[in-house]
């Protein structure tokens, strides 16, 4: 099938079949708002249970499913979103490309996501939430009972398998679809920190996929893998699980690492720092992020040579990481700052994060690590490099390209108020953290005893934890009330890279012609050394597009009966889901679509050209 | 669409010389490598097949076969040496390196010696 010209169709349908990046993009952001505005509702029940000692607000097996959830949710259905949202709308456009390598692959991976995340969530409805906590330790997860783990399981294999087929279609975008000019050495950094992560998210996701699968079969086909009775090994668990896992927390930082390098450079307005050792220190992060998931375990019984190995390197990522910290200090060295809030959110990111770095470092010290271990200890930290890097990295990059996504810029006054309180209530919230784990008290339990000198702490974490609530909902105000701001939108901040080149909202074919890149920060090189456009690289002509698909939501709704299946052991139903799958891939693989022209009067009129 | 080509329509015209030598000599790789693989694969068959052969050399040997084949498949026939395929051999190889050195340090962490 090949049709001249687009099929007119309805904005819902459109929607559902879209095959555009951009829209994708967009997708993945609301769904990653709603999984994280979920997520941080979870985080302030546990806080509330958490307020006083001994308070019985939430159930202890209630706590476990909350706990259990609002990590998985976090990192699998709210960072990761968001942090693709971002990428599917702004990768493209940085590297002058028309769309991604496989734009139907692309709405297949975000089903997925979305399926897989819906699915864990129906867990709550049926009986009982996962409650072995994100990590899903075995035997804890492999023995608990009813269906929690089963739906934590499935639900993260589906949507894993989304994330794996997203992570790589980046990777073919970047190697092939640059513009002409567009080397490796002049793609903006946020483009290479999605390179990096993509090469992260191939090799990591896979240990990954194979951990599930055992957990699967122990669970629900009466394996052994993890049953020491039968001759099983439970560590096995949790070196697949850390070798994944420890891979993961950088395929979380190092998108939002590039969001810093162009936010902080746009708005310093000078070119960034040390660009070359900004590339080779990603790749370095990247690299060794494989060489210490052990870290983790450092308490498991490895041996002292072990645990030595895994100290030292681990403690090396330190020295990459620094020299990205100092980069961005001297972009800002001498520059013309401006504070708006995409830079506030920036700026705030520099010690937030070097904090968490140090408790990090404090952590990976092995013999010390025995002391911390299970402690609040952990969780300040984790969640000093989490939010203080990743979250702050996705409300910088919402301020900064919001205006390019959707139209409209985002009040700033509001945005500063909402900045102040979330970055207030996090250091309320987790720097007493620090504290409370020093003086012993454990991780993951729901409740503690008065009269340990742990009480006004606890108060403190909660209150701080109601401000980044109260400053969740000024965002999502904020969001609302921003829609009037539609005029200058398509350069607000006076951007460098090639996606401020394009008007706003983007047409659906991105650029009219491929831009010529002569440069790093390519635009702001034609502002300065050309007339403020980029040249064209290709004459004007018709543009090709791929045509919208419905199939992507079959595959991954297939996947999700098969899952239903599975869990509750009734395999007619993962036969009939299967084959929803298998018959939406098969008619994808029969059926011919060569997709459609723009014509070249359609382009003009979008140009604003007669 | 008249203007445009349509991508599934058969190819039009024959090939120039330089592609058909081009086409020549890879056909003649092609045979070549398949020729010497099915050779190794043979060899693999008779050393584990005589009772000549100790098994203490002959299984370490047949697994070094089986790297070769390994890596011959997929220079040759999925085509990693060609022209271009310069982030594809960087991918493999590094995926190949961490899963070793995966492998390698879950065989000493999870071995009865602990060290």
């Amino acid at each position: 099938m090949s049709n001249a010209k687009a099929q007119p169709k309805s904005v819902l349908w459109d929607w559902l079949t879209t095959v555009d990046h951009k829209k994708i993009g967009i997708m993945y952001m609301v769904a990653g708002l709603f999984f994280f505005a979920l997520g941080g509702l979870e985080a302030i029940l546990m806080r509330i249970q958490l307020m006083f000692p001994e308070f019985s607000f939430l159930g202890y097996q209630t706590y476990n499913e909350v706990l259990t959830m609002h990590g998985t949710t976090m990192i699998f259905l709210a960072a990761m979103p968001l942090l693709f949202g971002f990428m599917n709308f702004i990768v493209p456009l940085q590297i002058g490309a028309r769309d991604v390598a496989f734009p139907f692959l692309n709405s297949l991976g975000f089903w997925l996501f979305l399926f897989g995340g819906l699915l864990l969530n129906v867990s709550w409805f049926t009986g009982g939430a996962p409650d072995a906590a994100w990590t899903a330790y075995v035997p804890l997860s492999s023995d608990s009972p009813g269906h929690g783990v089963d739906y934590y399981v499935l639900g993260l294999q589906v949507s894993g398998a989304g994330t794996l087929i997203g992570g790589i279609n980046f990777l073919v975008t970047i190697i092939n679809m640059r513009a002409p000019g567009m080397s490796m050495m002049r793609m903006p950094l946020f483009t290479w920190s999605t390179f990096v992560t993509s090469m992260l998210i191939l090799f990591a996701f896979p240990a990954l996929t194979i951990g599930l699968l055992l957990l699967m079969l122990d669970r629900i086909f009466g394996g052994a893998f993890f049953d020491v009775a039968a001759g099983g090994n439970v560590v096995i668990w949790q070196h697949l699980f850390w070798i994944f896992g420890h891979p993961e927390v950088y395929i979380l930082i190092l998108p939002a690492f590039g969001m810093f390098s162009e936010i902080i450079a746009t708005f310093a307005k000078k070119r960034l720092f040390g660009y070359s050792a900004m590339v080779f220190a990603t790749l370095i992060i990247g690299f060794l992020g494989f060489m210490v998931w052990a870290h983790h375990m450092f308490t498991v019984g490895m041996g002292p040579v072990a645990n030595a190995i895994f100290a030292v390197a681990t403690m090396a990522i330190a020295v990459p990481t620094g020299i990205k910290i100092f980069n961005w200090l001297l972009t800002l060295w001498g520059g013309r700052i401006k504070f708006t809030v995409a830079n506030l959110f920036a700026l705030a990111f520099i010690p937030s994060f070097t904090m968490g770095g140090v408790t990090g470092v404090m952590l990976a010290t092995s013999a010390a690590n025995y002391q911390f271990h299970d402690t609040y200890f952990v969780v300040a930290h984790f969640h000093y490099v989490i939010i203080g890097g990743v979250v702050f990295g996705i409300f910088a990059g919402m301020f900064y390209w919001w205006p390019k996504m959707f139209g409209y810029r985002l009040d700033e006054t509001l945005g500063k108020i909402f900045f102040w309180l979330f970055l207030i209530g996090f250091h309320l919230t987790f720097f007493v953290q620090h504290f409370l784990g020093l003086m012993g008290m454990p991780r993951r339990v729901a409740s503690f005893l008065d009269g340990q000198g742990l009480n006004e702490m606890n108060l403190i974490s909660t209150i701080g934890a109601f401000m980044m609530g109260v400053a969740f909902i000024i965002l999502v105000i904020t969001l609302i009330v921003s829609r009037k701001n539609t005029d200058n939108v398509d350069d607000p901040w006076d951007g460098r890279t090639l996606e401020w080149a394009t008007p706003s909202p983007v047409p659906e074919y991105n650029f009219a012609q491929t831009p010529l890149v002569r440069e790093l920060d390519a635009l702001w090189h034609e502002k300065y050394e050309g007339d403020g456009k980029m040249k064209a690289a290709e004459p004007l002509d018709d543009i090709h597009m791929p045509n919208g698909s419905i199939l992507p939501i079959f595959i991954s709704l297939g996947l999700t009966v098969a899952s239903f299946g599975l869990i509750y052991s009734t395999h007619v139903i993962t036969v009939i889901g299967l084959l929803i799958t298998f018959g939406a891939m098969f008619v994808r693989s029969i059926k011919e679509d060569h997709g459609y022209h723009i014509p070249v009067s359609e382009i003009k009129r979008g140009k604003g050209e007669r | 669409m008249s203007t445009h080509l349509d991508p599934s329509a058969p190819l039009q015209g024959s090939a120039s010389k330089a592609t058909e030598r081009k086409l020549k000599q890879e056909a003649r790789t092609q045979v070549v490598s398949y020729v010497f693989m099915i050779f190794i694969t043979s060899t693999a068959f008779l050393t584990i097949a005589t009772d000549i052969i100790p098994s203490s050399f002959g299984i370490p040997f047949i697994l070094l076969l089986a790297g070769v084949q390994v890596v011959m498949q997929l220079y040759f026939f999925m085509h990693m040496k060609d022209k271009g395929t310069g982030w594809v051999n960087a991918m493999i190889w590094s995926g190949m390196f961490v899963a070793a050195i995966t492998v390698a340090t879950l065989m000493l962490l999870l071995g009865i010696n602990k060290y």
